[in-house]
């Protein structure tokens, strides 16, 4: 037990040191600006005296590590600042935007990692049939298609019937039912993107352990083939698998990006699309943190739960 | 329901095509390759075509297109009839135009993008296997930091602090796409550079350069050409979602992402029109991606146990 803890703590500590490295770069990112923040937002209308009250105001006359200083003891205080273009605190744009994209995300989880993984285990199970042939193309064409195609095919076919509506309007005090009916399309379009490369992962990683000496003897013994793909070819293959469903929940944070814009919904993707519209670096600069940080623990998470899924890795000294 | 027919057609005319495109060049390619040509299964012949007959759009854009790719040729959004075969756009210019346009400025910055992303991301990852040491510590750490944002948000990033115009937009997604390819690159150099006939080279006194363009790239471009497919798709579909998202490609240039972007309108009321360039989009990724498993498949020279 105890070198599980020093193996999480290992890796807590590293997770930690990645979040510090990428704070560095979304934060030193600006310093690569021609001219500095202040030049950039006044343009053409820059005079001296406004460039060097503005600089006062932004704090940019500070050497960059203290300025750095502050913007992260901001944000660990839930401080991001305020808004560029509004003047407004970020952090008031952001909190209930974060709950919404979370839900979206989580919704498309639901339904993606299940379904993943039962159409993967069928394909291993009946490799080379004509339901593996059309799993697999089907995959690799869903794989390669843009999600706004998807989404634009989900809307024609679905919402042009009357089926589900095509924008999302989400109103506060809504019930949970009706917050799944009007988030089903954006939650469907982030489902198929993402489904497809877990099912071929899934397929890929039994598949391989499918050639193993003991999946060999389990056949001898005269299991059943869904009992060997269960009992003993998916505990073996979990690792892999768990890995593939975090590189796909982190992709769903990207993904989360052009879907909202084309369902209009109001998520953290929509408010970063216009705040780079409208060169609000300071906007910019507070999701993309959230955003990379959702993904430094996600493959965290990942990389400590596929460790303890082998009993190999957890003994060795 | 109409377009689940027309899909359905679609792919009942391109089996045929691509078994007689295949055929076709299993006779007419000189020995080798008219080998492989037979041999490859059905989805890379489509792949192969797909492409062939985007290359040819491309290259002959201003003989196919009936009118000019920014001029304004009738009333907004007109529906297909003979004058304007798809159309017009939101603007009233020729969709079948642009669309064919589109394929010259889409096609061309993704793989314009890509290329330079594999020039700088191979050629750092293997001048980093072949130094080792601190250069090699430095520049992976400094990838592997980068590579921890996701490769959008990043982009996205970038393209605030620097504006979006078609050179920005180059640069930065070259910029964020060679930190993935340097990865693959080093780690195929790797293997490469501790071969004997390196060290045998190196007590030639051969230089970096050499080394690198005579002994090291040879031997490590077959991962790095499918890669290479594989890299353009992403490219490609991350700029197609940039100009979608009105932060790529900037009008009047003819571009698919943003096609779709202006005239999503028409969709709701069952126009398949703004489809057109997005399938444009999924069709060409469909293609790279099927000659690129083939040519995966090729090489690894494995067969699944059955």
């Amino acid at each position: 037990m105890n070198a599980v803890l020093v193996m999480i703590a290992q890796r807590l500590a590293l997770g930690v040191l990645t979040l510090f490295v990428v704070s560095v770069v979304i934060f030193g990112a600006t310093e690569l600006l021609p001219g500095d923040l202040a030049s950039a937002l006044l343009g053409q209308a820059a005079t001296p005296e406004t460039l060097a009250a503005l600089r006062t105001q932004l704090g940019l006359n500070d050497p960059a590590p203290v300025r750095y200083w502050n913007w992260a003891t901001g944000v660990l205080q839930g401080d991001f600042g305020v808004s560029l273009a509004t003047r407004r605190p970020i952090a008031d744009m952001l909190s209930a935007r974060l709950g919404n994209t979370i839900f979206l995300a989580l919704y498309a989880a639901a339904i993606a990692v299940p379904l993943s993984l039962v159409l993967g285990v069928l394909a291993a199970l009946w490799r080379n049939s004509l339901f593996d042939r059309v799993a697999n193309a089907g995959a690799l064409s869903a794989i390669s298609f843009p999600e706004f195609f998807v989404a634009y095919i989900l809307i024609f076919l679905l919402s042009q019937s009357g089926f589900f509506p095509s924008l999302v309007r989400l109103t506060p005090d809504m019930e949970l039912s009706d917050k799944l009916y009007v988030t089903f399309l954006p939650a469907l379009t982030l489902t198929l993107v993402v489904t497809a490369h877990m099912m071929r992962m899934t397929r890929a990683a039994i598949i391989n352990l499918l050639a193993s000496p003991y999946i060999e003897m389990a056949r001898l013994k005269g299991l059943s083939p869904l009992r060997i793909v269960l009992r003993h070819a998916l505990p073996n293959a979990l690792a892999p698998i768990i890995n593939v469903i975090a590189i796909n929940l982190a992709y769903l944070i990207t993904g989360v990006v052009v879907v909202e814009v084309v369902f209009v919904y109001p998520g953290l993707g929509q408010l970063m699309v216009d705040s780079v519209a409208k060169r609000d670096i300071a906007v910019v600069q507070a999701i993309a943190l959230i955003f990379a940080s959702a993904y430094v623990l996600l493959n965290l998470t990942a990389d400590v739960l596929s460790t303890l899924t082998n009993p190999r890795l957890m003994r060795r000294k | 329901m109409g377009v689940l027919w027309f899909l359905v057609l679609a792919i009942a005319c391109s089996i045929p095509l691509s078994y007689v495109f295949r055929a076709a060049m299993a006779q007419v390619l000189p020995h080798d390759m008219a080998i492989a040509a037979r041999d490859m299964p059905l989805t890379a012949a489509f792949g192969i075509l797909v492409i062939a007959v985007y290359i040819f759009i491309a290259t002959f854009a201003p003989l196919l297109a009936p009118y000019a790719e920014r001029t304004v040729v009738g009333t907004s959004f007109q529906p297909w009839d003979s004058t304007h075969l798809l159309g017009t756009d939101r603007l009233g210019r020729d969709m079948l135009s642009r669309l064919i346009y589109g394929a010259r400025n889409t096609v061309g910055i993704a793989f314009a993008t890509t290329a330079l992303a594999f020039v700088v991301g191979s050629l750092l990852g293997i001048w980093a296997a072949l130094r080792g040491g601190w250069l090699d510590q430095g520049l992976s750490r400094f990838v592997d930091a980068l590579m921890a944002i996701p490769s959008l948000i990043f982009s996205l990033l970038l393209l605030t602090i620097f504006g979006t115009s078609v050179l920005t937009l180059i640069l930065v997604i070259a910029a964020v796409d060679a930190t993935r390819v340097y990865r693959i690159a080093r780690s195929v150099a790797q293997g490469v550079v501790v071969m004997d006939y390196i060290e045998a080279a190196r007590l030639r006194g051969e230089g970096n350069w050499y080394l690198i363009r005579r002994e090291i790239l040879p031997n490590a471009l077959a991962p790095l050409v499918a890669e290479f497919g594989l890299r353009f798709c992403f490219v490609f579909l991350t700029i197609s979602s940039l100009s979608f998202l009105g932060l790529g490609i900037q009008p009047p240039m003819a571009d698919w992402g943003s096609m779709v972007r202006d005239n999503a309108t028409l969709i709701t009321f069952g126009d398949v029109t703004p489809l057109l360039p997005a399938g444009a989009i999924a069709l060409l990724t469909v293609a790279v991606n099927f000659v690129v498993d083939w040519q995966l498949y090729r090489a690894s020279g494995l067969k699944e146990q059955g």
